[in-house]
């Protein structure tokens, strides 16, 4: 069984950031493999140990920066990757569509049974990509998964899907599939330094939207960001001065007000 | 083309509150498309659900009677159906797990502009959304290019429709696939001996406390506050206390008299679990932590510092 992880580079603005135009500025962003899909790496090279999946490969889309993101799945035990790029994705905003494309062509190379991604993208929240990708792509799918065990000779997955309010539905999904995975399903690994070491060694394939069969139109996006600014508080905290002795002190005087005392 | 559908959605037999915020949502861009708004109203108790659904505003009511739980493929096709059998053009749907298990699929199937979690929009030549970015420390205006979409819309930010509405109602039954993805059972989690939803002051924990270790600092000072303990989902993802802790959307929802949010930033998700408490308070390094948006009282700082402190206060 060979299983497709879609992983993403995310932006996580400094404590402290200025927006340029309709983004945070460059200079103001720490970038990290998202966190959603970190526990998708983890399940499929779990698979893989298993004996389960023989083949992992992580696919990204992202510009030669995030290189260093995917080499962290292949640290982790991923086989190979798969990064497209092109000046397509420079001219704004991707839509789910775009992205989905995009995959699409990746899956029709690789022909996975299972495609793993995290539940959503920390920076943009869209939390969107699996499910329309199995819809393109004709596979079952299984949105926001905390729990999975593949039985490969009866091609079924059985997840629980989170729901709200503590809540775990218990559902058997045909493969091949798409599963979004939320946090929490495994406990992600820590790269070894020998993983770190066969990562260099492995392949990371660059590939453009001309490799893929794609041109720049396929990926148009339907959604344009025309504007970013700070929200308006909603509340009018007292914001607590002083040092760390001075604010407990007022807090202290606060929380009594309130009626707090062992 | 101008009509709206809004898909309402219930589980273990009641509606949820999100349906009805997905109806004001629905209202709103029906008035500006000068258009219909319908409701669907999909599995279980449809004629029932029909009902209360019927909420002023509401033009017609399809009372889809396929299955009893939530299934995607039903939920795909039944939207499916009535975009082919009505004058309905965009979709709204609230922005829920089930929610964005077939949301998506139903904007890639019929070609249509998806935007999830919107905060608010507005509807002129076009729809502009609002959304947040960045795990809400940003709110950015999406436009959305073609009159017909798709649309997710987060629990909480529309009032719920209310009154009683002249809609008319159809029963429809619809043709969908054999589902590969069959629903066995649900599960309750977060039980236990603690039941943080009836704790009158919550000490709440989050990732910023960085080692397990760590959380003794919390423990003491919920002590000398007579206090109960809680915690923000990365601290339960990582088995440092037990599901039945946790604060949020996907943990408990809890409305002590005081929240103390301790290295928590402010998440969504999180929000949606304690933002009815009386008295929220805040300590985080981070002054644009959107915790401080929703925030009574804050302090910027370093909990290290801060809580040692805090503790002395009280001992
Ligand atoms: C479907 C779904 C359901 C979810 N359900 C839930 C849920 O039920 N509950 C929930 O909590 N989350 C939930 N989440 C996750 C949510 O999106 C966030 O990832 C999570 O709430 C973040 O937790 P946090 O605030 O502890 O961590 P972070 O967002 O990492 O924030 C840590 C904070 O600590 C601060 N900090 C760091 N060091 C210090 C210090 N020394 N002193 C003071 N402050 C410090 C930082 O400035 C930061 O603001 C859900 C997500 C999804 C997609």
């Amino acid at each position: 069984m060979k299983v497709l992880v879609t992983v993403k580079e995310v932006a996580e603005p400094d404590d402290d950031f200025a927006i340029e135009g309709t983004d945070i500025a460059e200079a103001d962003l720490e970038y990290d493999l998202n966190e959603w899909d970190d526990y998708a790496v983890e399940a499929a090279v779990q698979l893989a140990e298993a004996g389960i999946a023989d083949e992992v490969v992580a696919v990204t889309i992202g510009p030669e920066r995030a290189e260093e993101t995917i080499r962290m799945a292949l640290a982790k035990g991923a086989d190979r990757a798969v990064r497209v790029w092109d000046d397509a994705f420079e001219e704004g905003f991707s839509d789910v569509a775009a992205k989905v494309t995009t995959f699409e062509a990746v899956v029709e190379a690789e022909e996975p049974d299972l495609v793993l991604g995290g539940v959503q993208a920390a920076d943009t929240g869209f939390g969107a990509t699996g499910v329309a990708l199995a819809e393109r792509i004709g596979f079952e799918h299984a949105a926001v998964v905390n729990d999975l065990e593949v039985d490969a000779d009866a091609g079924v997955a059985r997840v629980h899907r989170e729901l709200e309010g503590g809540v775990e539905e218990l559902t058997d999904v045909d493969l091949p599939a798409v599963l979004t995975v939320q946090t929490g399903l495994n406990e992600p690994r820590y790269a070894s330094l020998r993983g770190i070491r066969q990562a260099q060694r492995k392949e990371i394939d660059a590939k453009d939207l001309a490799d893929l069969g794609l041109s720049a139109a396929d990926v148009e996006s339907a959604l344009a960001i025309t504007s970013m600014y700070e929200p308006e508080s909603e509340s009018d905290a007292e914001i607590i001065e002083g040092d760390a002795g001075e604010a407990a002190g007022r807090l202290a005087e606060v929380l009594r007000e309130k009626g707090v005392s062992a | 083309m101008s009509d709206v559908l809004v898909v309402s959605e219930h589980r273990r037999g009641e509606l949820r509150d999100v349906s009805y915020e997905a109806i004001t949502a629905g209202r709103e861009l029906a008035d500006a498309r000068g258009g219909d708004l319908r409701v669907a109203a999909i599995g279980g108790d449809v004629d029932g659900f029909a009902e209360d659904l019927n909420r002023e505003g509401v033009d017609a009511v399809h009372a889809v009677a396929n299955g009893e739980e939530f299934d995607h493929n039903v939920y795909q096709s039944a939207v499916g159906a009535l975009l082919e059998r009505t004058d309905a053009g965009t979709v709204v749907i609230p922005n829920s797990v089930n929610g964005l298990d077939y949301a998506p699929a139903v904007a890639e199937e019929h070609d249509l502009p998806l935007v999830t979690d919107a905060i608010g929009f507005e509807y002129d030549d076009g729809l502009t959304v609002t959304r947040e970015m960045y795990g809400s420390k940003v709110e950015t205006t999406v436009d959305v290019d073609g009159d017909r979409f798709v649309l997710t819309v987060r629990g909480g930010e529309w009032a719920p429709a209310e009154g009683v509405g002249d809609a008319t109602v159809e029963s429809v039954e619809v043709d969908h696939p054999e589902s590969g993805a069959r629903v066995t059972g649900f599960e309750e989690v977060a039980g236990g001996d603690v039941d943080i939803s009836e704790a009158d002051v919550l000490v709440s924990v989050g990732r910023g406390i960085e080692e397990e270790e760590n959380l003794e600092l919390v423990e003491e000072l919920a002590d000398a506050l007579g206090a109960t303990l809680s915690a923000s989902r990365p601290i339960v993802d990582n088995g440092w206390l037990p599901k039945n802790r946790q604060v949020g959307q996907s943990g408990k929802v809890v409305t002590p008299d005081v929240y103390i949010a301790i290295g928590i930033s402010g998440a969504v998700q999180h929000v949606a679990g304690m933002k009815g408490s009386d008295t929220i308070v805040a300590i985080n390094t981070d002054p644009n932590a959107p915790i401080f948006d929703i925030a009574d009282y804050g302090v910027v700082g370093d909990l290290f510092d801060v809580v040692p402190e805090l503790i002395d206060e009280f001992a």
